[in-house]
C-alpha cells in the first residue's frame, strides 16, 4: 500500500435503526476518506448521524436493533464491514481507538485508572501486568496528569472531568493506533478545560502518527482544529472541503445557514441571528429529494423529488446540492 | 429610575450533613458575596464556568433556595425575609425560563394547563377568559393555537423551550431569570430562541438575568455582563468593554478559550492550567491566584476588592493596582 493511500475510506455507508415506529434511516448514504495523520471534522446538529457514522465504523450499535445495510468501511485496505466480532476486537483500541462525550460514564467507576489503561496494553500488545502499569504511568505522564505513580492507582471519581478525558486520551492512545475516532470530546467540559484537551490532543496525535475523525457539533472547535471537514444533515454528507475554504465560501444552503446562525464573539454586527426556520425532518419517512430542501431558501421542485448527489463544485469543495451555483 | 432587581453581599453557604445527627462537616461557599443591580428591560448576563455560582445566584433571586447572606430587593422592597406567603405577589413579577427543557414541563399537563396554570393561580381566570389569554401567549412565543391540546413530548426542543417562554410571560413579569435557556439546543433552533427573547424583551420591556457557559450567546443577547469565579464577581461591566478589553485574567482567559468559528482568526494563546478548585476549600487570597499565569506573592494572601477600572466596569484583581 503506497503512502498517500487512504487509511480509512467509507463509502456509501447505510445504517438504519429497527424501532417498533419503523425503520430510522441513521446514517443514510455517507461517503468519506481519510489520509494518514489527517484531521477530519464531521459535524452537524443532533440526530444528523455524526455519531452513528463513528459507532458504524467501530461496529459498536446495538446489534438487535440497528444494522449496517449497505456500503464499506475499509480501513487500511480491509473492509470491516463482513469481519466478525473477534476480528474486530482485534481492530477496537487497538488500530482504531476511541474518545467518547462523556468522561464520567465512559471509564468504569470500580477499577483503577491504571488498570483501565493497563487492560487495553495487555489485551493488544501481549504486555505483562506490570510492563502494562509502566506504560500506563507512562501514558499518564504523556496526558500531564500529575504525580503520575500515584494516581495510577486511583479510581474515577477521584478525577474531574477534564482530568477524565485526559485519562480518556491515555487510554486511546495507549495502543498508538492508526485512527482515532473522538466524539463530541470536549463538549462536557468548561471552555477553559476545553482549550487544554483539544491542545494535547492534537499534540499527542501529531507524535504518535494518528489520524483523526473530531466529531462536534460546534463549528468554533472544527475551525480551530479540523484540516478538512464533513458536514452531515439528516444522515447524509452535504458538504465536505476543507476548512477555510468551508469557512469562506460554504456552498450548501444547510451550511450556510448554520453559519449565519451562530453568535460569534467580536463579530455581531446585526443584532438579530439569522435563522434556520422549521426542524430536522423525522428520519423514519423516507426522503426522496434533498433532505434540506423543506427548509431551504432555494429549494425548487427538483430538490423535492430527487436527492443531489455529493458532487465536486471546484477544487475539492463538494456540496450535495442542485442549487450550489446559486446564491 | 430603581432597579428591577438589586442583590447585595449574596452569600449561599451549603451545609456537607455527616453522621446520625446531621451536623455541618464542611461548607460549600456557592455564592460568597455577590452583588448587582438589573435595571428595567436590561440583560445582564451571569457568566463562569462549573461551580461558579451562577446557577445558585439565579436560584436565591427566585427564592427558591433560602440566601445565608446579603439582600435581594425588587423594585427597591426588601424581599429577603418574606415569606412564601409575603412573598406570593412578587412571585409574578419574577419568573423562570430553566435549561432542560425536557424535564421543566410536567409531562402530563397539556400545553394549555402550563401555560395557564400561573393565570389560574394568581388572576383567577377561568374559561373563555382564560383560554383567550392563553392562545395570545402561543402565539406571542410564534406556536400554534392548537399547540394547547398537545403534550410536551409532541414538541421539540426549541418549541418546548417556547412553551416554557409563554409560561414565564403569562403573568407579565418585570424580570425573567433564565438559567442556561439555549445551552441545551442546536444552534440553529438556538438562533430562534435567542431572537425571540430579543423580541419579547423590546415588546414588553423585560428584564433578563440570563445565566449562561457561553460568551458568544452572552455577547449577542446581553447588555452587561458578569463574570463569577468560585462564588464571586470577577469582572463586571457592559458587555463590549467586558469582552473587547478583559481587565480580570480571568475574563480574558474565557474569551481567549472560546472556540472562534473561523479558521483565520487570530487567537489569543493564553490557556490556563488545571481545573476550576473546589468550591469546598476556596484559595486563600484571590480565589483565581491558583491558575493565574501572572499570579504574585500578594494574591496568595490579600482578597482583591471589586472596584470601578473603567466608567461602569468594575474588576477585582491586585494587577489593576500598578
Amino acid at each position: 500500500m503506497d503512502a498517500t493511500a487512504p487509511i480509512l475510506e467509507v463509502q456509501d455507508l447505510r445504517t438504519h435503526f429497527f424501532t417498533q415506529d419503523g425503520v430510522t434511516r441513521a446514517v443514510d448514504g455517507v461517503s468519506f476518506a481519510l489520509e494518514p495523520g489527517e484531521t477530519l471534522g464531521i459535524v452537524g446538529e443532533s440526530g444528523c448521524g455524526k455519531s452513528v457514522t463513528a459507532l458504524s465504523i467501530l461496529r459498536l450499535l446495538p446489534p438487535k436493533l440497528s444494522r449496517i445495510v449497505g456500503g464499506k468501511v475499509i480501513f487500511e485496505g480491509t473492509d470491516l464491514v463482513p469481519l466478525d466480532e473477534p476480528a474486530m476486537r482485534e481492530i477496537r483500541g487497538n488500530r482504531i481507538a476511541m474518545i467518547f462525550q462523556e468522561p464520567m460514564t465512559s471509564l468504569n467507576p470500580v477499577l483503577t485508572i491504571g488498570e483501565q489503561i493497563a487492560e487495553a496494553v495487555r489485551i493488544h500488545q501481549g504486555a505483562s501486568q506490570k510492563d502494562a502499569l509502566a506504560r500506563a504511568v507512562e501514558m499518564l505522564k504523556l496526558v500531564r496528569i500529575p504525580d503520575a505513580e500515584r494516581r495510577v492507582g486511583d479510581y474515577p471519581h477521584q478525577f474531574s472531568g477534564g482530568m477524565r478525558q485526559r485519562v480518556m486520551i491515555a487510554m486511546a492512545l495507549s495502543c498508538n493506533p492508526k485512527l482515532l475516532l473522538a466524539d463530541e470530546p470536549t463538549t462536557a467540559l468548561d471552555v477553559t478545560v476545553q482549550k487544554q484537551i483539544l491542545r494535547l490532543m492534537l499534540e499527542l496525535k501529531e507524535r504518535i502518527g494518528s489520524a483523526v475523525i473530531l466529531i462536534t457539533h460546534d463549528l468554533g472547535v472544527i475551525a480551530e482544529t479540523a484540516k478538512r471537514v464533513v458536514v452531515m444533515y439528516a444522515g447524509r454528507v452535504v458538504e465536505q472541503a476543507e476548512v477555510t475554504a468551508l469557512f469562506d465560501a460554504p456552498l450548501h444552503p444547510y451550511t450556510r445557514g448554520l453559519m449565519a446562525s451562530i453568535p460569534r464573539l467580536k463579530h455581531n454586527r446585526a443584532r438579530r441571528l439569522a435563522e434556520i426556520p422549521g426542524i430536522v425532518p423525522d428520519l423514519r419517512t423516507p426522503i426522496p429529494g434533498c433532505a434540506f430542501a423543506p427548509r431551504c431558501p432555494l429549494a425548487t421542485d427538483r430538490c423535492r423529488e430527487a436527492a443531489p448527489p455529493l458532487e465536486d463544485q471546484g477544487s475539492g469543495h463538494f456540496a450535495a446540492c442542485w442549487e450550489a451555483g446559486r446564491a | 429610575m430603581s432597579a428591577v432587581l438589586a442583590v447585595d453581599g449574596l452569600v449561599k453557604h451549603f451545609p456537607i450533613l455527616r453522621g446520625v445527627l446531621r451536623r455541618p462537616v464542611a461548607w460549600v461557599r456557592a455564592v460568597d458575596g455577590v452583588s448587582f443591580a438589573i435595571e428595567p428591560g436590561e440583560t445582564l448576563c451571569l457568566v463562569g464556568e462549573s461551580g461558579c455560582g451562577k446557577s445558585t445566584v439565579a436560584r436565591l433571586v427566585l427564592r427558591l433556595d433560602e440566601p445565608t447572606g446579603g439582600t435581594i430587593r425588587l423594585d427597591g422592597t426588601d424581599v429577603t425575609a418574606l415569606d412564601e406567603r409575603a412573598f406570593a405577589p412578587f412571585r409574578k413579577r419574577v419568573q423562570m425560563v430553566f435549561q432542560d427543557p425536557y424535564a421543566s414541563l410536567n409531562p402530563r399537563l397539556k400545553v394549555g394547563q402550563i401555560v395557564g396554570e400561573p393565570l389560574e393561580n394568581y388572576e383567577g381566570l377561568s374559561g373563555k377568559a382564560l383560554e383567550e389569554r392563553v392562545a395570545g401567549l402561543l402565539a406571542k412565543v410564534g406556536l400554534r393555537p392548537e399547540g394547547v391540546g398537545r403534550y410536551p413530548f409532541e414538541f421539540s426542543g426549541g418549541q418546548r423551550q417556547r412553551i416554557g417562554l409563554a409560561r414565564a410571560l403569562a403573568l407579565n413579569p418585570k424580570l425573567i431569570v433564565a438559567d442556561e435557556p439555549v445551552s441545551a439546543l442546536d444552534v440553529s433552533v438556538q438562533a430562534q430562541v435567542l431572537n425571540l427573547m430579543m423580541d419579547l424583551q423590546e415588546e414588553f420591556g423585560l428584564a433578563y438575568l440570563f445565566v449562561s457557559h457561553d460568551l458568544a450567546v452572552v455577547e449577542h443577547i446581553g447588555h452587561r455582563i458578569a463574570v463569577m469565579y468560585l462564588g464571586e464577581i470577577v469582572e463586571i461591566g457592559p458587555k463590549q468593554v467586558v469582552l473587547d478589553e478583559p481587565k480580570h485574567p480571568y475574563t480574558r482567559a474565557l474569551v481567549a478559550a472560546a472556540p472562534i468559528p473561523d479558521p483565520r482568526a487570530k487567537r489569543d494563546t493564553l490557556v490556563l492550567e488545571g481545573d476550576v478548585p473546589s468550591p469546598l476549600n476556596p484559595p486563600s487570597g484571590c480565589r483565581f491566584h491558583t491558575r493565574c499565569p501572572f499570579v504574585m506573592e500578594r494574591c496568595r494572601q490579600e482578597t482583591p476588592m471589586l472596584r470601578e477600572v473603567t466608567p461602569g466596569r468594575r474588576a477585582a484583581c491586585h494587577l489593576l493596582d500598578a
